[in-house]
Formats: C-alpha cells, sequence, structure tokens
C-alpha cells in the first residue's frame, strides 16, 4: 500500500473515529497533554512506512514536506480569518499582519508545488477550529487572544523547521528552501512577540501568557530540549561569558519533534 | 573535545593584518563553521562597541535590545571559537571606520546589514554542511539571527512590512534570501560584505 493510499486509509480512520476532542479537552489535562490524544491520527500520517522499505530518504523528505505544509495550511488559513474578522486587526497593524498572511499563503503554494514536483501527494488542507474545542472562544474577536495564538504558531514554526532539518540532507534544494521559510517564520515570531510587549527572542521557556508546552521539551528530550536550554554541542554556553544565564537561553533557538509539534497543532485541527 | 573538529583539516591560516593575505575559512564543514565564526566575530565586535557608547537620543527600549543582541553575538562567537578549537581562525581585526555610532540610522542600519547578512549566509550554507549536529547548530543560531534583523528593521521603520520586507522576503514564494559565501547574486558577495567592515581580511576560496 502506497503512502498515498495510507493517508487515503488514515483520512477514513479518522473520519469515523469515536474519539471526542472536546471530551478529551474537559477533563482538565494540559494544554498540550491532552491535545496529544487527538494528535495521534495526525502523527501516524508522517510516520516513515515500513512498507515502502527502499525509497527511505525520498518518502522522508515528502513526509516532511507534508509535515510542514499542514503547519502553513495552519497558520495561512488563521491569518487570512483573521484579516477578514471585522474589527479584529487594527489599523496600526495590519500591514504587519498583511505581510505576515502573504508569506503563510506564499508558502502552501511553495510546498504544494514542491511536493508534487517530487512525485508526491499534497495533503489536503485540514478544517481548523482556532477556538481550540472553545480553549480559545474570542480568537478572532479578541486581538490579544489572536496575538498570542499567533505567537504560538511562530514560535512552534521555527521549532519545527528545526527539528526536520537534519531529515532533509538527502534534498539540497528542499532542505536550502525549508531553511529560507525558517528564518522567514523567526523574522515573523519576533515582530509578533514584540508587538504582544515582550522580547523578540526566547528567555528561558516560557513567554506570557504562550503555552508552556510551546516552549517545552520534546522527545527524545536530549535532542530536543526545552527552551530554556544551555548546553550546545556540549558546551554550557553560560560558562563562556559572564552576561545573565537569561542571555544563553535566548541566544538559541531549539528544535522540536513532529510528534510534539502534532500535539501542540493538534487542537486546532478537526477532524 | 567538545564537537570533535580536530580531526578535520585545519584552515589555512596563510595571512593576516601583517601580510594583507586574507586568512581562509578553509575548507569542509570545518570552512564553514569558520565562516560563521568569522561573521559571528564582526557581529559581536560591532554590537560590543555599540554598547559600549550608544548613540545620541536612545531609547531605553532600544539600549536593552542592543544590550541583549551583543549579548547573543558574543555567546555566538565565543561558542564557535571553544567548538573549533585548534581549527579555529585567529581573531580578526575589525574596521568600523565607514560607522557613525553616534547616528542611530548608522548603527541601525549596519545592524540591519550585518543581521541580514547573517542569516543569508546561514541558509546558504545549511545545504553544505555534512554532519548533521553541526546543522542542528546552524539552525539553531540562525532563527535568533533572524529574530535580530526582525527587531532591528522594525525599529528603522516600526509596523511597517520591514521586518520581513519584500527586499528581503520574495514576496511570491515567502522564502528569505540564501546565499553561500561567494555568491554575487543579487549584489556584492557575502565574503566582499564581511570584508568592508575588516582590517584582517577573510576569503573562503574553498568554499562555494
Amino acid at each position: 500500500m502506497n503512502a498515498n493510499k495510507l493517508l487515503e486509509t488514515l483520512d477514513k480512520e479518522i473520519s469515523h473515529s469515536s474519539l471526542s476532542r472536546r471530551d478529551a479537552l474537559t477533563k482538565g489535562l494540559n494544554f498540550g497533554i491532552k491535545s496529544a490524544l487527538t494528535a495521534i491520527p495526525f502523527a501516524l500520517l508522517f510516520k516513515p512506512n515500513k512498507a515502502l522499505a527502499g525509497t527511505g530518504d525520498a518518502t522522508l523528505v515528502l513526509q516532511v514536506l507534508n509535515f510542514a505544509l499542514t503547519l502553513e495550511y495552519l497558520e495561512s488559513s488563521f491569518y487570512t480569518m483573521g484579516l477578514s474578522s471585522n474589527g479584529l486587526v487594527p489599523s496600526s497593524d495590519t500591514t504587519v499582519i498583511s505581510q505576515i498572511s502573504k508569506h503563510e499563503t506564499a508558502h502552501v503554494t511553495l510546498l504544494k508545488t514542491t511536493i508534487t514536483s517530487l512525485m508526491g501527494t499534497p495533503v489536503a488542507e485540514p478544517t481548523f477550529d482556532f477556538t481550540a474545542g472553545g480553549m480559545f472562544p474570542d480568537v478572532f474577536t479578541n486581538y490579544q487572544t489572536f496575538l498570542t495564538l499567533a505567537n504560538a504558531f511562530e514560535d512552534t514554526g521555527v521549532r519545527a523547521y528545526k527539528g526536520q532539518a537534519g531529515n532533509l540532507q538527502s534534498n539540497p534544494m528542499v532542505l536550502t528552501a525549508a531553511l529560507d521559510i525558517h528564518s522567514v517564520e523567526a523574522r515573523h515570531a519576533s515582530e509578533i512577540r514584540r508587538i504582544r510587549g515582550n522580547k523578540g527572542w526566547i528567555t528561558g521557556a516560557s513567554t506570557p501568557g504562550v503555552p508552556n508546552a510551546v516552549y517545552g521539551p520534546g522527545n527524545p528530550v536530549a535532542s530536543f530540549p526545552a527552551e530554556d536550554n544551555t548546553m550546545q554541542g556540549g558546551v554550557d554556553v553560560t560558562t563562556l561569558v559572564s552576561f545573565p544565564s537569561s542571555a544563553s537561553t535566548e541566544a538559541f533557538d531549539e528544535p522540536l519533534d513532529m510528534n510534539t509539534v502534532l500535539s501542540i497543532a493538534g487542537p486546532f485541527i478537526k477532524m | 573535545m567538545v564537537i570533535g573538529l580536530d580531526s578535520c583539516s585545519k584552515s589555512n591560516n596563510n595571512g593576516g593584518s601583517n601580510t594583507g593575505t586574507p586568512i581562509d575559512v578553509g575548507s569542509g564543514d570545518t570552512g564553514i563553521l569558520n565562516f560563521a565564526y568569522a561573521l559571528e566575530q564582526l557581529e559581536a565586535a560591532f554590537y560590543t562597541q555599540v554598547a559600549t557608547s550608544f548613540y545620541s537620543g536612545i531609547s531605553s527600549a532600544e539600549q536593552a535590545i542592543l544590550t541583549d543582541i551583543m549579548y547573543h553575538e558574543v555567546i555566538h562567537r565565543n561558542f564557535f571559537k571553544a567548538a573549533l578549537g585548534s581549527n579555529a581562525i585567529a581573531a580578526l581585526e575589525v574596521d568600523f571606520s565607514a560607522v557613525d555610532f553616534t547616528s542611530r540610522t548608522s548603527v541601525l542600519n549596519t545592524a540591519k546589514a550585518l543581521e541580514d547578512t547573517g542569516v543569508s549566509a546561514y541558509n546558504g550554507a545549511g545545504a553544505y554542511i555534512m554532519n548533521a549536529d553541526y546543522l542542528t547548530l546552524a539552525g539553531k543560531i540562525v532563527s535568533v539571527e533572524a529574530r535580530h534583523a526582525s527587531a532591528i528593521r522594525d525599529l528603522l521603520n516600526p509596523k511597517s512590512a520591514d521586518f520581513a520586507g519584500d527586499d528581503v522576503v520574495n514576496p511570491t514564494s515567502g522564502l528569505d534570501f540564501s546565499r553561500t559565501p561567494n555568491s554575487t547574486t543579487g549584489g556584492p558577495s557575502i565574503v566582499a560584505t564581511a570584508n568592508m567592515f575588516l582590517k584582517t581580511k577573510i576569503s573562503a576560496t574553498k568554499l562555494p
């Protein structure tokens, strides 16, 4: 069964699933942990298919690209909906939000084209629920809520692309494109964070208002540490300077693994 | 030994400010990391000088931002020096005579050029890095440089599109600029740009 059929099969399984995301959310679990329950089917979409042994790197590259495409669909849809929500984005900020929106939509187009050119099938755009089942009911009526989620999505996007770079080494063109998207997301993140009144860079492993999972550890934690990590290439970078240790946590952004990213994004993706 | 670069070929330190011969960053992963080290040396020196005597009329918010960036670049520079060990190129003598450190415009525009150059350099080098761990490390740094670039650009033209402007992010593809060290597509090469601010010139003859 090839990857495309597998994806179709999984899609059918998801639509018949009796798993209720609202049930999971109302069980009082923390954001990120409860979302892991709902994210499992999507994580399965991107697991290497052993039936395709021999196609190795090329399959992995396509899976990474479809993972990225899912995140870009999410961001593109989020900003488009935000910009079309009457009275949400103040006129002072429409230029910034529009520029970000333009880029995310461009990323969707680029990724779909790239996947197709590599003989893959782009995943279909999911249906999104940016209230996350009612956790953020005013996402498109309260600008601060909108910005908080934008912050979450951008910082998560940076970590997601960073976490996948190693999986793209077999295809230098795709790796370069991914790196070139990754830095754009970081520009976005910096701007959104600053509009919210915070630093453009991440201090420690938290950001006011944003769920901690966005800055937390991934799995395995040795490869995907939380954002307060100061061990780089075996060096504790705090020993290299006499600056506040917060600076050392800010100086490096940390990668995040696909499954953990999907557990963060999961609540926003309707099944 | 931190990353194990000692086993790679040494960079060819065949020059210096005495002879006028550029210091070559070397080849392979060592060459790429030395290239990054050179750029971080430049940024660290620049922001250190900025922070030694901030420009006239600087706001406390801008002072905090530039101080943070200085911290980050010094950390990056010291990290590369530690990681490269005996394979590190020499400390480079900088030349900021073209910068007016009393002028907000001069300082921020120089910062913008350095940050954008750094982002494009890391992005352009990524595909040439062989070791996956080094690629991850470069990835961890480049997004911070992009955060810097975004903030500096926004200070220059607040709430405009400049934080990720069409001059640096392709409006059709949404891709950031990325260049190899010696590429002259779109302007002077990164090596040439860096050398504008270096008394000790560098070269990257064994890199793309």
